[in-house]
């Protein structure tokens, strides 16, 4: 009882603050005049999402499927797993690692044409770039899990003579869990951003960004408005399923134990 | 009957080199255990006890001397599985549960899946823990916890029990408690420990032998056969017997410290 009111309240205030800023914004907009090119009201943003559903759900497997969780499962996975072969083998330590660092400083502006270029003008060369923003977090989260293991647990695993793998799949891999969600979480924001941005510089007639881009030219702005909402939602709502594994897990750190 | 040595240690030594130059942890360190003993090391912090301690289990290497462990090299005996260690924290994974925990070796060295419950049960019940396996070790105390990683230990039949302080983090009365319970665990499992403590009591009470270490450099000052018998009730320490050794370690452990000055 007692929790079920907890989480009522972990979800009424955030959602009643919304709700005010919404009528706040209305009120503003109202109120002082303000021409829809600059800043169109809630309602009017509201009426550009029920008239234009089918474009905009066009627009969102375009870029928030195909491009961005696409990407992001396979930025992650290869994240991941080169954090692993970095953490086995010294000589990519020393090799991949500062590579890797620099294609994390390579500024998306510049990567995205060159995907567009490589990957063609679809989908595929989206996904790319957010392959390639999405691999770096993961990577240091990773190996900073993997090495988040004390002494005592290595000897431990030592005194049973357990193989590499095993002392891998058993304890070290458990552990960095944690830290892989931590990457997991961060490169959910960066994959959504990743995609959007990358639509700008060549795209087929469709996709979020694509549409952001033009809208604009056209002075559409409640359809901006309209892409904006909804690319807010698809983060907010990627971001909690990814704190939801989490917490599933993860259980068993503390950071999750007091909410259980 | 003849006693062959379990666990033989000759001249023993080990130097860690640091960038703060050599540290001699051991020196000259020579000691046979024989099968069935209880054997504890005692002495101030620093002295070794560890170190040796990690020396007959193959997790450090010794820079001089010799040491086998059933007749073979500390690295082969602990590949046939000859030894069990328990550290001063229980080290249980937190993502798995206690039956899980004890399956952790059991799982690595290759047993049988039909195999397992059985052995979980079985050690469960050694460490009085019968009912906990669902629980996570973050759902018990320390005491528990302690008692579920010499569980652990004992999953998998290892003829050596080695302990590094097992009880050193928790309190006197606990402490009392499990000291109890790792006698009678050695009274049915007729197992061979090596046990490091820093409490000239448990020391005594525990033990078949006690060998008294001290620092700079690490080694064996003396080793003293215990006169009581194995069956030992904690009142025990009340005995005149009991005194007169507790009195004799803690003669051992100030002339180690003469020779220190
Ligand atoms: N891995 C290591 N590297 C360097 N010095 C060490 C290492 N392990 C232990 N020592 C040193 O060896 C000495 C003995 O340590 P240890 O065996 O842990 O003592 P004890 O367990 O009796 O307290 C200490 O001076 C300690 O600092
Ligand atoms: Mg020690």
């Amino acid at each position: 009882m007692k929790q079920l009111s907890a989480r009522f309240e972990r979800i009424a205030w955030p959602l009643g603050f919304g709700i005010a800023v919404l009528i706040l914004w209305q009120v503003m907009v109202r109120a002082f005049n303000i021409p829809p090119a600059i800043l169109p009201a809630p309602t009017e943003i509201g009426a550009a999402i029920a008239r234009s559903t089918h474009i905009l759900w066009i627009d969102w497997v375009q870029t928030a499927v195909k491009g961005a969780i696409t990407g992001l499962i396979m930025g992650a996975i290869a994240g991941v797993a080169a954090a692993i072969a970095i953490d086995r083998v010294d000589f990519l330590r020393r090799g991949l690692l500062p590579v890797a660092n620099f294609v994390a400083a390579l500024p998306i502006v510049g990567v995205a044409p060159i995907m567009v270029m490589w990957f063609g003008f679809d989908w595929h060369s989206k996904a790319a770039v957010v392959v390639i923003m999405v691999f770096f977090p993961m990577l240091v989260n990773t190996l900073a899990g993997l090495a988040a293991t004390d002494r005592m647990q290595r000897d431990l695993m030592q005194t049973y003579s357990a193989s590499h793998l095993q002392t891998l799949t058993k304890l070290r891999l458990p552990a960095a869990m944690p830290f892989i969600f931590n990457g997991l979480k961060i490169a959910t924001t960066l994959a959504l951003i990743g995609a959007i941005v990358a639509e700008y510089f060549g795209s087929p007639t469709r996709g979020m960004g694509f549409r952001i881009s033009t809208e604009v030219g056209r002075l559409g702005i409640d359809m901006v408005w309209a892409e904006i909402a909804v690319s807010a939602l698809t983060g907010t709502a990627l971001y909690a399923l990814v704190a939801l594994i989490e917490r599933g897990v993860t259980f068993w750190h503390p950071s999750q134990r007091r909410r259980r | 009957m003849t006693k062959k040595p379990v666990i033989s240690a000759r001249d023993l030594d080990l130097t860690f080199e640091t960038n703060d130059g050599p540290i001699h942890a051991l020196k000259g360190v020579s000691l046979d255990i024989e099968k069935g003993d209880f054997v504890s090391f005692i002495g101030p912090s620093g002295c070794g006890k560890t170190t040796f301690l990690r020396v007959i289990a193959g997790l450090e290497q010794a820079t001089g001397g010799d040491v086998s462990v059933n007749g073979m090299t500390p690295e082969e005996a602990r590949k046939s599985r000859a030894y069990g260690y328990v550290f001063q924290a229980a080290g249980l994974y937190p993502w798995r549960t206690i039956e899980g925990n004890i399956r952790l070796p059991l799982e690595i060295m290759g047993f049988a899946r039909a195999d397992m419950p059985r052995r979980i049960e079985r050690v469960l019940k050694l460490v009085d823990l019968e009912g906990f396996g669902r629980k996570y070790p973050w759902q018990l105390s320390g005491g528990m916890q302690q008692r579920a990683s010499i569980a652990r230990a004992l999953a998998f039949d290892a003829d050596i029990l080695l302990m590094d302080e097992p009880f050193g983090a928790l309190d006197e009365i606990v402490r009392d408690h499990l000291n109890e319970q790792l006698l009678a665990l050695w009274a049915k499992t007729e197992k061979t420990i090596g046990f490091v403590t820093h409490s000239i009591p448990e020391a005594v009470y525990l033990s078949t032998k006690i060998v008294v270490m001290s620092p700079r450099p690490g080694r064996i000052t003396d080793v003293i056969e215990s006169p009581l018998p194995r069956e030992r009730p904690l009142d025990i320490r009340d005995t005149p017997e009991f005194l007169e050794v507790a009195h004799r370690v803690r003669e051992g452990l100030r002339a180690g410290h003469a020779y220190d000055d």
